[in-house]
């Protein structure tokens, strides 16, 4: 295709995404180097980094990972085929909106979460005792760590793939039911080949996520041998502080996982998305019964899987004492800043990662892209996938140094907590959006620039409509994710900065579980809320209007 | 087929295009106030000879005139063009009379006198009444007519057409051919149109541009293409 | 008690910006700023009544710093070198004192500390202990009747009941924990966590997560302090969790508080070093920071405190001995619970 936008308007583009992965780059890159430079008394320094130890870790940690993408999406499939069969039945749009909850539960919570339901005590052993099973199935180990990763991921997958499921072109089923295909046909012919190129994408950002697993892998690994690179990352900083030590395990990190990204991506061709005709999609598949039973049994299982662990959240969170803490001005405060952080870093999130996603559309969109072009297509592609493999604990430290010299670094903390949300949503907000916004573009870029529409009139007229439900969801994820992270708030969390998550860890500290269990609820509900805003009612049962032109 | 300079609309000089190991060669020179139809095989260049007039592709060497002037860096919105393709013409979720207001201000600042012209074009393409609808509830022949009439408030003097009438039935084919007849008759305008039907020659053009693996392998009178028997690609188009 | 509190992936500087910012405080209007953890300062910690008490006779204003923990504490200070605040820093234990020290950052109190009572009996020249606190396994004894009698019983005992520790890589009671076994073992210390590993329910990052599956009920023991059960008797009015007495002895943390170099009025920094040990202060900590005093408070400790696990024999290894081998034992404790 040719050039899809006007001239001024691709060069203003093509800046503005060059200039948000120049920021990107730099503030990580700002960061290492600090960190690197800093030689002051107290920093150990030197020794072997890569020791048997780390290697064992670092094996330990692609297992894990690989299995826990691989378990993910092979869950993830059918639950999405099956909601994607199943276009209309009550209680659907609460089944999607729930699927977004889990990432915004800090990994804490949602261990014990996890742990009321598989644990010990556990409903599942109760069950299992009931039944006359004495000896308790325990969860602790690897296969721990494998529930509570499909437990973030597996939602997270299937929502990413009903997406690319919806966008199927209608006539496809036309098409399908026509020839009187059998659901393994359909699947086979329309299905697969939609959800084939949506995978390396969600592999790769599954991946990564348990990767950097770091609470979940120890508490629910059973023992040491459970260990990720980023426990050697934060056992490098905090205890030993060794940054040099600490950046080049985070180099490790970032290099095996691309290594491994790549592979995903040679290994799968990406699929071309079909161009719909803008009626109505109507499917003709899973209409008899059987059809339906079996999806039914899917959704009820991938629910009971979602709600049991939430429930016990919930269960937990209702024996405290709900009205003193919604009263309590400190609790007040925290929700305060934690939304207003999830806020501003789930709009500067989208904000980038459209800007970047319409820039890597321009670079590309001639016929043959220029080299720059086509480093600026990559750079934002590896930018907006590796980024999850800083660790947060490096981007900190790092800025630390580098405001120093300008006085209270406190100052600067609460711009510092959202730029460094705001990365680690970039990940999730590009899988969401970029499928969205090919589609978008292949289906209106030539017609708007045909008849001359541009800017600020094309975004309201064409692009805010059409794109409307993928940035609602991409901005719902980007906050949920930043309202669930200690992380980044840890590192400059002050009593001038108290989020949700620190507050929650706080009482937790000081004996009051109750109150935090409390804590998490509120936090539950208020990605709730999100996860609702994400998902709107209309838009929802009107999954087909995103066809924008006809 | 040369006419005087003057008379010309669209002229194609040198123009390479390349696609991988593909090369596409135009050159050409097409009168004003003609109906051109654009035939060959699938994958000939047809559209890609379309794109390069309205812009959505720029070749690699040679130049591109429109009434006179090289158009080349010009986009495709400054070009004196109007494009109809075979679907995705509208905008789904904006109604009809948005649609063709869009043809006349990207920023939708209609007046009175803007307000007439769209429902003159929805008249002269027999849409009166229609200005509320929404595409999606329009039938294929309809929403068809709503790009035209777009088209018709543009008054851009030239028109792409590609292949317009291909999702159409037969009955709905001939109702359009002559809605662009009479328009084209009205206007005045110059229109090339890709069809891979011989009746859409015979009903419409004057004159044919046949493509054949990238080149431009005739440039005649609609009369004698129809009759040609030499050549096995035309005889194959021709369905003989 | 100074826990891990958020041993998450990023927790690093718990900076807190300030009740106070020291540059606004007038030449006659003295500030002591104070770097020191977050549960120090958290609504229901000693920071406020200490800083209440303290401002009484100081003629000055009190202005807390908090990060997330002691290591942190430690961390935060490398990272702002020359340019920090900090006039003392209150919250490292005696495990970080060497490492402190090689910083060069702090000074010699010259604080007459004969008042001070620790078990183990430690004194130093740059720092003041303010409380401390033993390891212990706490039980429930809803769950378990015949808790161990020692570390021996706990390593050797039914390995179906399971305890939950933390990691010494991550928090300051699992390298408690490690000192511990290494005190009582030595160089068997591989060995007895080769058989500990079976009683292992998991190790977790950060005493949080270990007391939370705890409560939960997942596991009937769990590495915490002999404190522990004075909060649930003072707020919760339950002796269900109970220290286990083990006959060997129990590993101590003892916390310190020292004052920089660069503390703007040497003289004020030294009079809050004495503060700390005095009767005031102490009074404060047992309920609030839920740790012993270490020196005599004005009143009689609360009832449950005299129900607590009183340890026989304190364990406490120098610190330079822990900076120098922390590393290796670490190795060695990664080594034997690693096998499968």
């Amino acid at each position: 295709m040719g050039i899809m936008i006007n001239r001024i308007e691709r060069r203003l583009t093509l800046t503005a995404g060059a200039f948000c992965l120049g920021g990107i780059v730099l503030f990580v890159c700002l960061a290492a180097a600090a960190l690197l430079a800093f030689d002051e008394p107290g920093s150990a320094n030197g020794g072997v980094v890569f020791d048997a130890y780390v290697w064992r870790v670092a094996r330990f940690t692609l297992l894990q990972a690989s299995l826990s993408t691989v378990l993910s999406i092979a869950f993830a499939i059918p639950v999405a085929r099956a909601l994607a069969r199943q276009a209309v039945f009550p209680g659907r749009v609460w089944i999607i909106r729930l699927m977004a909850l889990p990432l915004g539960l800090p990994a804490l919570v949602a261990a014990l979460g996890l742990i009321g339901v598989w644990g010990r005590q556990g409903v599942l052993n109760t069950a299992l005792v009931v039944v006359g099973v004495d000896q308790p199935v325990s969860i602790y180990g690897l296969s721990g760590i494998l529930i509570a990763h499909v437990f973030f991921n597996m939602p997270l997958a299937a929502r990413l793939m009903l997406g690319g499921l919806e966008r199927i072109p209608g006539e496809y089923w036309l098409v399908g039911a026509n020839l009187g295909m059998r659901p393994v046909s359909i699947f086979r012919f329309i299905e697969w080949p939609a959800i084939r190129g949506l995978l390396p994408g969600i592999a790769g950002l599954i991946f990564m996520l348990c990767a950097t697993s770091f609470t979940l892998v120890l508490t629910l690994g059973g023992g040491p041998a459970a260990s990720t690179i980023e426990v050697a990352i934060y056992q490098a900083l905090r205890f030993d502080f060794d940054p040099p030590r600490a950046i080049a395990l985070a180099l490790l990190q970032i290099s095996v996982t691309a290594a491994l990204l790549i592979a995903i991506r040679l290994l799968t061709p990406a699929a071309d998305d079909g161009h719909g005709g803008g009626r109505k999609v109507r499917r003709f598949d899973g209409r008899n019964g059987s059809g339906r039973v079996g999806d039914g049994l899917v959704i009820v299982l991938a629910v009971l899987f979602l709600v049991l662990p939430l429930g016990s959240v919930v269960s937990s969170g209702l024996r405290a004492d709900l009205v003193r803490l919604a009263s309590d001005p400190m609790v007040q405060r925290a929700l305060l800043t934690s939304v207003v952080i999830a806020l501003a870093s789930g709009l500067l999130c989208v904000l980038a990662a459209a800007l970047m996603i319409r820039a890597r559309q321009a670079a590309l969109s001639s016929r043959r892209p220029t080299a720059a072009g086509r480093g600026l297509a990559a750079g934002i592609a590896a930018s907006a996938s590796l980024v999850l493999l800083v660790p947060p604990v490096v981007l900190g430290a790092g800025w630390f140094l580098l405001l120093r010299p300008l006085g209270d670094v406190a100052r600067f903390a609460p711009l510092l907590v959202i730029l460094i949300n705001m990365l680690m949503a970039l990940p999730f907000v590009y899988r969401v959006l970029e499928p969205a916004m090919a589609t978008h573009t292949a289906r209106t870029a030539k017609l708007a620039v045909s008849l001359g529409l541009g800017g600020w009139y094309r975004w309201r007229l064409i692009d805010w409509p059409g794109l409307r439900r993928p940035l609602l969801m991409a901005l719902s994820f980007a906050c949920a994710l930043s309202l669930g992270d200690l992380g980044a708030v840890a590192l400059f969390g002050s009593q001038d900065m108290v989020t949700l998550p620190w507050l929650l860890y706080s009482r937790m500290a000081g004996y009051r579980s109750t109150d935090a269990a409390g804590l998490a609820l509120f936090l539950g509900l208020v990605c709730l809320v999100l996860t609702i805003a994400g998902t709107p009612q209309a838009a929802a049962d009107d999954a087909r209007s995103k066809d924008v032109t006809a | 087929m040369s006419p005087p300079e003057t008379d010309i609309a669209v002229r194609l000089s040198g123009v390479r295009v390349q696609f991988g190991q593909t090369q596409l060669h135009f050159d050409c020179a097409i009168g004003k106030g003609q109906i051109v139809a654009v035939t060959g095989a699938s994958g000939s260049g047809k559209s890609t000879l379309l794109n390069v007039i309205a812009g959505f592709e720029t070749p690699d060497a040679g130049t591109v005139e429109i009434l006179g002037d090289d158009v080349a860096g010009r986009d495709p919105a400054e070009r004196p063009v109007s494009v109809i393709f075979q679907e995705h013409n509208l905008f789904a979720h904006l109604d009809v009379a948005t649609n063709i207001g869009l043809g006349i201000d990207p920023a939708l600042k209609l007046g009175v006198k803007e307000k007439a012209k769209i429902a003159s074009a929805l008249l002269r393409t027999g849409l009166e009444g229609f200005g509320k609808r929404l595409p999606p509830t329009l039938s294929g022949g309809e929403r068809q007519r709503v790009a035209l009439a777009r088209a018709l408030v543009r008054r851009k003097p030239i028109l792409l057409l590609d292949e317009p009438f291909a999702a159409l039935d037969p009955g709905l084919r001939a109702g359009m051919s002559s809605l662009i007849l009479d328009l084209h008759q009205q206007e005045g305008n110059t229109i090339l149109i890709i069809t891979h039907h011989p009746d859409d020659v015979r009903v419409l053009a004057d004159s044919v541009l046949f493509l054949d693996k990238g080149r431009i392998l005739l440039h005649e009178p609609a009369a004698q293409f129809l009759e040609h028997t030499d050549l096995p690609a035309v005889a194959r188009f021709l369905g003989r | 008690m100074r826990k891990a509190i958020i041993p998450l992936l990023g927790p690093f500087f718990a900076a807190v910006a300030a009740l106070a910012t020291p540059f606004s405080a007038s030449a006659e209007n003295k500030v002591l700023t104070v770097y020191t953890y977050e549960s120090f300062t958290s609504e229901w910690g000693p920071g406020a009544k200490v800083a209440e008490a303290f401002e009484k006779t100081c003629g000055c204003k009190m202005s807390y710093v908090s990060v997330a923990d002691g290591v942190e504490l430690l961390t935060r200070l490398k990272l702002e070198g020359a340019s920090s605040k900090a006039d003392i820093v209150l919250g490292l234990d005696t495990n970080l004192v060497s490492e402190a020290k090689a910083t060069g950052f702090f000074a010699p109190h010259g604080v007459d500390t004969s008042a001070v009572k620790v078990p183990g009996g430690f004194t130093d020249d740059t720092f003041v202990p303010y409380d401390y606190g033993h390891f212990a396994v706490i039980y429930d004894t809803q769950v378990m009747k015949e808790p161990p009698k020692s570390l021996k019983e706990l390593v050797e005992g039914d390995p179906n009941q399971k305890i939950v520790i933390e990691d010494p890589r991550t928090s300051t009671p699992g390298l408690g924990l490690l000192l511990w076994v290494k005190s009582v073992y030595g160089d068997d210390a591989p060995a007895a966590w080769a058989k500990l590993k079976d009683r292992v329910l998991t190790v977790t990052p950060g005493w949080s997560e270990a007391y939370g599956l705890f409560t939960k009920g997942e596991a009937p023991m769990v590495l915490s302090y002999t404190t522990s059960p004075a909060y649930h008797m003072v707020a919760e009015n339950t002796d269900r969790y109970r220290a286990a007495s083990f006959s060997e002895g129990h590993y101590i943390q003892i916390e310190v508080a020292g004052m920089t170099k660069a503390a703007k009025d040497p003289a004020l920094a030294k009079d809050f070093l004495s503060f700390v040990t005095g009767p005031e202060f102490q009074s404060i900590i047992p309920t609030t920071n839920w740790m012993m005093p270490v020196a005599a408070t004005k009143e009689p400790l609360p009832e449950a405190f005299s129900k607590l696990v009183t340890p026989e024999k304190t364990f406490l290894m120098s610190s330079d001995e822990v900076a120098a081998s922390r590393k290796a034992w670490i190795d060695e404790w990664l080594a034997a619970m690693s096998k499968n």
